[in-house]
């Protein structure tokens, strides 16, 4: 899902921008194992409003066909998109159950 | 053309004559007639640049910082507790390279609730990445804000003008105004090498492990190395096309003087005034006013003191529980390079007038002593 996870690494100080810039840090480093619930989209009811997918703070929510999905490797299970979904088609479940 | 103005509106006509394209203010208390008039100026039409009034001066830094990364030339003013409110995106400026231009009016911090002037508003934001200017008149205000975006774009680091509150920013002094066209040939418009662009999307300021964090910082702390010598050529360059020159540190007196005084902003005029006075006595007296606080110019302080037997630092601020802001940064200059005694004095605190008088009387106490006795002396306290 996310297309390039390789970090960008630098040899030499010469190397750097002034400011760090697109280091692909944070998709080299995947962080949804931090996540107590994990937000089941039931795609049925959906109606592609585009909400949950503006609201995640993660931008853990990927725009594909027209409809939203989740990436589970860095989604935090904060909630937020089943909350603000006119629809309730995003169900909160225990993870590992 | 000359016109007589008050240092709020040096400041606001030196941002117009910058061509600044993004002005972000918050509008009450403790802002200032600066944002005032260039909100005038841009309803007139005269600036063609975007006013954006926000609600409080942490947005008022993340609206310049917005446009600054976006390319534009970004402008704000405040003034005491505005700024301390800025403080954590003062350091996201600087981290991120922008070359934001700010003024700030010194005012001491409440409380007790105030809105006079003393310094410990900016000198509390010293470590932040911010270039610091200390202004002495309404002229050095409005050419020290074109002089700011000349260097700040040039080492990509923001800059803080800063001016006594009342004794400059509400002083009415006749400034040059230069041309519109003199400015522009000094100060062409900003090419923003690293701004945000739809066509070339990147994340701007994201993690970054131990592996590189402190090469950004050596970075950050090189861009203040430049500017310091960008700041040297560029007093030159600015006196051949407007006439004045304004270096790091101002000696005045200083080639023969016993005592040196060290001041800023105006109680530095003040000094040079008292100086004078002293001077028709008989008295080695001269004065090393510092203009720059970030960079700090240690070899042009380490030059100018290395004839004085004694060393006198005024400081309009404090570090509780230690001494004087300014006598640090001296000490810690001369430490090591000369044995000279430095004398500390806490004058004018929270507005309280600094007059020839009191500085003729400082020099006279320290007259008295061969070393100091004590690492501050307080100045005309009620006992
Ligand atoms: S649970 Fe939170 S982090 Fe996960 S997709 Fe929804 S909004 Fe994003
Ligand atoms: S907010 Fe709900 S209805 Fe709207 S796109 Fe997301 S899942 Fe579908």
């Amino acid at each position: 899902m996310a297309k390039n996870r390789t970090k960008i690494e630098f040899q030499k100080l010469s190397e750097l921008p002034p400011m760090v810039q697109s280091l692909r840090s944070m998709a080299a480093n995947p962080t949804g194992s931090w996540r107590n619930l994990k937000p089941v989209l039931h795609k049925e009811n959906c109606i592609q409003c585009t909400i949950c997918w503006k609201f995640c703070p993660d931008a853990a929510i990927d725009w594909v066909d027209d409809y939203p999905v989740i990436n589970l490797d860095f989604c935090k299970g904060c909630g937020i998109c089943a909350e603000e979904c006119p629809k309730k088609c995003i169900e909160m479940v225990k993870e590992g159950k | 053309m000359k016109k007589v103005i008050m240092g709020n509106h040096a400041i606001s006509y030196g941002a117009t004559l910058s061509r600044v394209q993004v002005i972000a203010a918050y509008p009450i208390t403790p802002q200032t007639q600066v944002v005032e008039l260039l909100s005038e100026i841009v309803a007139d039409q005269k600036l063609k640049a975007e006013f954006i009034k926000v609600e409080s001066e942490h947005s008022a830094m993340a609206a310049c910082i917005g446009a600054s990364s976006a390319g534009a030339r970004a402008f704000t003013a405040t003034s005491a507790q505005g700024l301390a409110l800025m403080h954590e995106l003062l350091h996201w400026a600087a981290g991120a390279r922008l070359p934001i231009v700010m003024a700030d009016i010194n005012r001491a911090m409440a409380p007790p609730w105030t809105i006079w002037t003393d310094q410990n508003d900016s000198l509390s934001q010293r470590d932040t990445g911010w270039m610091q200017f200390y202004c002495q008149s309404n002229q050095e205000v409005l050419d020290s804000v074109i002089m700011a975006y000349k260097v700040a774009e040039k080492v990509l680091m923001p800059v803080m003008i800063v001016l006594d509150a009342f004794s400059l920013s509400h002083t009415y002094e006749t400034v040059d105004v230069p041309d519109q066209a003199l400015v522009d040939k000094y100060l062409p418009p900003l090419d923003y090498k690293y701004r945000l662009d739809v066509n070339d999307p990147h994340t701007y300021g994201g993690l970054t492990t131990p592996d590189w964090y402190m090469e950004f910082r050596i970075k950050m702390h090189e861009a203040m190395d430049q500017a310091l010598v960008e700041i040297k050529k560029d007093a030159a360059e600015f006196e051949k096309v407007f006439g004045r020159r304004y270096d790091p540190v101002e000696p005045y007196m200083v080639d023969d003087a016993d005592i040196v005084l060290v001041t800023s902003g105006t109680a530095a005029s003040t000094a040079r005034f008292a100086v004078d006075q002293m001077r028709k006595k008989g008295k080695k007296v001269g004065n090393l006013r510092m203009r720059l606080l970030r960079p700090f110019p240690f070899a042009d302080v380490r030059e100018h003191l290395k004839n004085a037997k004694k060393v006198v630092v005024i400081d309009r601020d404090i570090s509780y529980g230690y001494h004087g802001i300014w006598a640090q940064e001296v000490k810690s200059a001369l430490y090591g390079h000369s044995k000279v005694p430095v004398f500390n004095y806490i004058a004018g605190l929270g507005g309280r007038d600094i007059f020839p008088e009191t500085i003729m009387n400082i020099v006279a106490d320290v007259k008295k002593m061969k070393r100091p006795e004590q690492d501050l002396y307080w100045v005309e306290v009620k006992k």
